[in-house]
């Protein structure tokens, strides 16, 4: 069965492909790429129905047990210690960049998806209402990163309401669908509005952020002063990679660090109720029309803290950043992270953020090893890598 | 009086669930409605709260009319229901379950109530930390009393409480339901199939046909009646 699936998949996907031929394009044919990977799929398939179902791992089964709360704390200590650990150069802290970009953006999802268990397929939307927050102001206002940031949140999160609001009613596919189009539709416009977004050429020449004030430039503009110069040091130009670093650490930090401190408030509880059955909700009193819409709102809100980083750190933005693909990358990490686990997030990211930039030299098999990576994990960890849920209140810590 | 219900209409669509009930409770009452699979008892509790809304009638709560208010705030004004089917949070646990029953209780009250819910559910107490849904059924539909008794309300719905449950597990319920309504001052409004407990504990009755009430009563009245004894007990779940 799953061989047929996958040849009717694979024939029009792999088997023909695009060559350049003297007179042009033709259409080649890669029959044996199809056979193979139908092969593949074939026999893959008999071998976990022969073994009568996947054979456990009990490295993926010890995952249920470790102590979430002591691995929080030794990540986020390597994350604060790796730009000066001996090893990390540009290079490193660029990829550790990119990867915490996705932290975020996951913890931020992970509030609508996780927590509230409304699925948001347009979730990239609000990145780039973030990002085009930032470049747009800063390109016509002439305002800093720092005042622009809070902005940029608000202007997310009000596109979060806006959302909010025509999905109250539905659920589940019908939810996905729309988000989904909500995320075509931003991405159009920005495509489109020509005289104000800069269309498909986007937005150049965005201001970096500076440090309190500090630039980091090797010869500062007329007035202002240089980070290396505040500093006495020598100008490099990994000062501001490094700076950047710690920014987005810091922006995800206080992502986790929000989201952790709503989810032991009543409006946290009130997501997570939600997400476990909408009537049982109504009948206690939840109001779950302002419940979805503050978690849109604060899901929105931290994408469009992203979105900001996001073109500070490109100095430039367009339409092609904000694609499909980037809801899905991010919702895969919530999923494959667990739904609603903060830690499942980062080590999700580092998977599919993380190894693919690693191992670049295989441009070819990148996207194959992706997926296979995320049906090995599906098979083994149906719920996602961390899906252990710690109750938010503990008979232990309450006063009797 | 605790509740007044006047010539209430409800329906799906097109489809009359109920086709003008008539009914009161007053204050410290437990009242039973009983009636067979499909009769309208469920859609009527749900109306009460707002949820199929009220196409004709009246609901009043004390001197409130709240057919017209969405659900959360029938809620906030003293009812509380433990639906059909329990509807507990299965991923969260006890103790948050109890917690969410709570959202519209001032928190003040929470350390008390708490305490109280406990002591008639000792079974829950030893269970707080554990997920809703690994819970037995019988502990289960505890956890939605209590849940809704966390509310503080003066009036408890209570949709079908034995459904599915062991003829002991039954037996103890209604008498955690008798011990509600002693201790503390609660009405009660609850639905069953089971009419031989319901009847027993409750002060009068109710049946239910087909979206109309049919008869009323006392409790014992009710259970004496030939009709209903042919109906719902001899042949039922006796
Ligand atoms: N969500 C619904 N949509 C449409 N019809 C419904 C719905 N719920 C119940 N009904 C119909 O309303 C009638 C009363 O059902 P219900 O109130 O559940 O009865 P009871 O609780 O007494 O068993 C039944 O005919 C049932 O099929
Ligand atoms: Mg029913």
């Amino acid at each position: 069965m799953a061989a047929l699936v996958a040849l009717g998949l694979a024939f029009p996907l792999v088997g023909h492909r695009l060559e350049d031929s003297v007179n042009g394009l033709s259409l080649g044919y890669r029959f044996d790429w199809v056979a193979i990977g139908v092969a593949a799929v074939f026999f893959g398939r008999l071998t976990i129905g022969l073994l009568g179902g996947v054979p456990r791992i009990a490295a993926f089964d010890r995952l249920k047990g470790l102590r979430m709360d002591w691995l929080g704390w030794v990540l986020a200590a390597i994350a604060i210690a790796l730009p000066f650990l001996p090893f990390a150069d540009r290079n490193l802290i660029d990829k550790a960049t990119l990867v915490l970009i996705y932290v975020m953006l996951g913890w931020g999802l992970n509030v609508v998806v996780g927590l509230a268990g409304l699925l948001d397929l347009g979730y990239v939307a609000f990145y780039a209402v973030g990002a085009y927050s930032y470049a747009l102001l800063s390109l016509y206002f002439d305002l800093s990163f720092w005042v622009c940031l809070p902005l940029a949140g608000l202007f997310a999160a009000g596109f979060g309401v806006l959302l909010g609001f025509p999905v109250l009613r539905l659920r589940g596919d019908y939810l996905a669908i729309v988000t989904l189009g909500f995320g075509e539709i931003i991405r159009v416009i920005l495509l489109n509005w020509q005289s104000f977004t800069g269309g498909p050429n986007g937005i150049t020449s965005i201001a970096r952020p500076s440090f309190f004030g500090l630039v980091f430039s090797a010869d500062p503009p007329e007035g202002r002063m240089a980070f290396h110069q505040a500093l006495g040091i020598d100008y490099s130009s990994l000062h501001r990679v490094m700076f950047l670093y710690f920014l987005i650490l810091a922006l995800a930090l206080l992502t986790n660090f929000v989201t952790l401190r709503l989810r032991r408030l009543p409006i946290g509880r009130a997501w997570e109720a939600l997400r476990e059955d909408e009537i049982a909700c109504r009948a206690l009193g939840i109001n779950p029309t302002t419940t979805k819409l503050s978690a849109f709102a604060i899901g929105a809100m931290f994408g469009g803290f992203a979105g900001s980083f996001f073109a500070t750190r490109q100095g430039f933005v367009s339409p092609e950043s904000f694609t499909f693909i980037e809801s899905a990358i991010v919702l895969a990490i919530v999923v494959l992270g667990g739904m609603g686990s903060q830690i499942g997030v980062v080590v999700a990211a580092l998977l599919l953020i993380g190894l693919p930039e690693w191992f670049r030299d295989l441009q070819l098999y990148r996207m194959l090893v992706f997926g296979l990576a995320m049906v090995a994990i599906m098979l083994w960890r149906p719920r996602g890598l961390l899906s252990h849920r710690d109750p938010t209140i503990l008979l232990s810590e309450m006063k009797r | 009086m605790m509740l007044t219900v006047e010539g209430l209409v409800a329906a799906y669509g097109r489809i009359e669930a109920l086709k003008g009930v008539d009914l009161t409770v007053a204050e410290g009452e437990i009242v039973a409605l009983i009636g067979a699979n499909g009769a309208g008892k469920t859609t009527l509790l749900m109306s009460l709260c707002g949820r199929p809304r009220a196409k004709a009638g009246r609901i009043r709560l004390l001197d409130d009319d709240i057919a017209h208010l969405p659900t959360f705030a029938i809620v906030r004004k003293g009812v509380a229901i433990a639906p059909e089917g329990r509807r507990i949070f299965p991923r969260l646990s006890v103790l948050e379950n109890l917690r969410l029953g709570a959202v519209t209780a001032d928190p003040a009250y929470f350390d008390s109530d708490l305490k109280r819910v406990l002591g008639l559910f000792p079974r829950l107490k030893e269970r707080l930390d554990q997920r809703g849904g690994t819970l037995s059924g019988g502990e289960q539909q505890m956890l939605a009393i209590g849940r809704a008794l966390m509310a503080r309300p003066r009036l408890l719905l209570l949709d079908e409480p034995s459904l599915g449950l062991a003829p002991l597990v039954v037996r103890q319920i209604f008498d955690i339901i008798a011990a509600i309504r002693a201790e503390q001052k609660v009405t009660v409004f609850l639905v069953e199939q089971n009419a031989h407990h319901a009847l027993r504990l409750a002060d009068r009755g109710y049946v239910m046909v087909n979206g109309r009430i049919t008869l009323s009563g006392s409790g014992a009245e009710l259970l004496a009646n030939p009709e209903i004894r042919a109906a719902y007990l001899d042949g039922g779940h006796g």
